[in-house]
């Protein structure tokens, strides 16, 4: 129990949230854990504020609810910081993820006094200069794994290179792209002091 | 050596399916099942199973389908959800008393209205005198072994009555777990070939299937169906025991975890039973004597070993994630109460009705109704045996 480690993602759908968790799930599961990764499924729109969920154990999980008391938060949209309570439950002693450019001053305020840590990350400038378009996902996956410890650097790359040679099978010209993207959101997420 | 994967409930079933390798598949996609029979048939194009996939223009054409497929002597698999069952329900009840073993997967999900494509149990419960056998799963891996187990078992010749198999929607079916697979070498052996004993198609033995049975016979069929239904119990638990052989992995008519000693348990079924476990653990941490019933095999009920499993607590709670709107019980409630009275047991015994139309089950709620047994215990008081968990506050009387 005590060793099970709970993410909860917070996008808008169409950004690959509930991709980047199912990833986050997958490349865990190949370092040997017992994971979960499930969306939250409404009304699915485009734009719409979706969440998504990972378990991460060394043991089987049995518990299959959503989410309440997560240790680490990912959002990968800074505008659902206005309209979605994305502290609610986190523990102090977790962490958020955040894909933001935003000041500390408008985080602070905008986390209601969150007291853990807040990281930040700028997975538009990331994806735009690795991908040249707009995949927050992939350098969303790299800043929690940083932040969570899930898994080494070096783990998480080894994986994602076997994954995305298998998803873009068809297109491999991506794969270089998403690995830089990877690397780069390796380096790039930083803790605001 | 089994194989280590990671697949949602809905690809463990597909995955099951293809393993399998039945003549005839015929389905209509429907939420939340809609993914086995998309990935099924990827696997039909991609020439990894043999079968004949008949892409139908409905659930009552789809199960129609599997009627003739087997009564022609074919091996007939299909899946659906909700609406999609209430849609195959006259051709649901000619499938049992045809005496035809079907398999379906059955992807539990509300039953419109107003209009709900999240999980609980009322397409299930709708279909609990329907003649089928009906398997339930707590996750992925038993979707998989019970997708598995379940020709054997319909098409034993004590028994040859469709089987469904159920698991929760969204919540195992569109969640990522890890899971062991077999190989399919080992899979095709243990499922065997079909041989049926009459059929259509053999051109020996000339039969007609479904003809006209009214007041001189129609009883006698229904008491043979009946009978069918109480053989169904040790041929499970022998398919189980083949099962066990192969994978280690142990199956019953129910799981008892942590019953033997427990003063405290519930009953349910399906995902609940895992979130239910894990309170489970926490509870015993503190002290606290819980326990827990999932039950597996809901047709057949296991009325005599239920009842017996049940003897030795102060207090339980039955968890039902339908509402019969009977002004009484929920199904589940009812059959575990009926089956203790008739055993001359007397457990002072608790109703909820939970989770419908999705609404979340959290680990709070299963702890809260640890909190209303013990309570039940001190006081040896029900005021009301009939309740809700996690019903909106305004709402509760």
């Amino acid at each position: 129990m005590d060793n099970m480690i709970e993410i909860r993602w917070h996008g808008r759908g169409g950004q690959g949230a509930k991709t980047a968790s199912l990833l986050l799930a997958d490349a865990a599961f190949n370092t040997g854990k017992y994971i979960q990764g499930f969306p939250e499924y409404g009304p699915e729109r485009m734009g719409a504020p979706i969440t998504a969920y990972n378990r991460i154990s060394q043991t089987p999980i049995t518990i299959h609810s959503n989410i309440y008391e997560p240790d680490y938060v990912v959002v990968v949209d800074d505008t659902l910081l206005e309209s979605v309570d994305v502290t609610s439950g986190l523990k102090t002693t977790g962490a958020i993820v955040i894909n933001t450019t935003k000041s500390k001053e408008y985080l602070t305020k905008a986390l209601k006094g969150y007291s853990g840590e807040i990281y930040t990350i700028d997975a538009r400038k990331i994806s735009e200069e690795a991908l040249g378009r707009y995949f927050p996902n992939t350098p969303m996956l790299a800043a929690i794994v940083k932040v969570s410890k899930i898994m080494t650097d070096d783990e998480l790359l080894e994986d994602m290179k076997g994954s995305f040679k298998h998803k873009f099978a068809k297109k491999p010209e991506v794969i270089d792209g998403n690995m830089k993207a990877l690397e780069m959101a390796l380096k790039e997420v930083k803790k605001v002091q | 050596m089994s194989i280590r994967e990671r697949l949602s409930g809905n690809e463990a079933a597909a995955t099951a399916m293809k393993q399998i390798n039945p003549d005839v598949v015929a389905a209509f996609p429907i939420t939340p099942s809609t993914e086995i029979p998309q990935y099924f048939s990827t696997f039909v194009d991609n020439g990894l199973v043999d079968t004949e996939f008949v892409a139908v223009e409905s659930e009552h054409s789809a199960m129609s389908a599997c009627i003739g497929a087997e009564a022609a002597g074919a091996r007939a698999m299909t899946a659906t959800s909700a609406n999609g069952l209430s849609l195959m329900w006259e051709m649901i009840y000619i499938a049992s008393s045809l005496r035809l073993p079907i398999v379906m997967s059955l992807v539990n999900r509300a039953v419109s209205g107003p209009l709900n494509i999240h999980n609980d149990h009322s397409d299930a419960m709708g279909a609990r005198d329907a003649g089928w056998i009906m398997l339930f799963s707590e996750n992925n891996q038993e979707a998989y072994d019970n997708t598995l187990m379940a020709h054997r078992i319909a098409e034993n010749k004590n028994v040859r009555l469709p089987l469904m198999v159920c698991q929760d929607g969204f919540i195992t079916s569109h969640s990522i777990e890890n899971i062991e697979l077999l190989e399919d070498d080992k899979v095709k052996e243990f499922v065997g070939t079909y041989k049926p004993e009459h059929y259509l198609l053999n051109k020996d033995e000339p039969i007609a299937v479904g003809p006209l049975d009214l007041q001189s016979y129609l009883f006698e069929h229904k008491a043979m169906q009946a009978e069918a239904m109480r053989n169904a119990k040790q041929v499970i638990l022998d398919v189980a025991k083949d099962f066990e052989k192969m994978t280690g992995r142990k199956y019953g008519l129910f799981e008892e975890y942590k019953l033997d000693d427990a003063e405290i348990a519930i009953v349910c079924m399906n995902s609940t039973a895992g979130t239910t476990k894990f309170v489970v653990d926490k509870l015993r941490a503190q002290g606290i004597k819980a326990g827990l019933l999932k039950v597996r095999v809901f047709r057949p009920f296991p009325v005599d070993e239920i009842a017996n499993a049940l003897s030795h607590l102060k207090a339980i709670a039955v968890l039902d994630k339908a509402d019969s709107l009977n002004a009484a019980g929920g199904a589940l409630f009812e059959d575990v109460t009926s089956a203790m009275y008739v055993n001359n047991i007397h457990v002072p015994a608790v109703n909820y009705v939970y989770g419908i139309g999705g609404r979340d089950t959290k680990a709070d709620d299963i702890e809260s109704v640890y909190n209303d047994l013990s309570e039940i215990v001190k006081t040896e008081k029900i005021d009301n045996p009939y309740r809700y968990l996690g019903l909106r506050k305004e709402a509760q009387k």
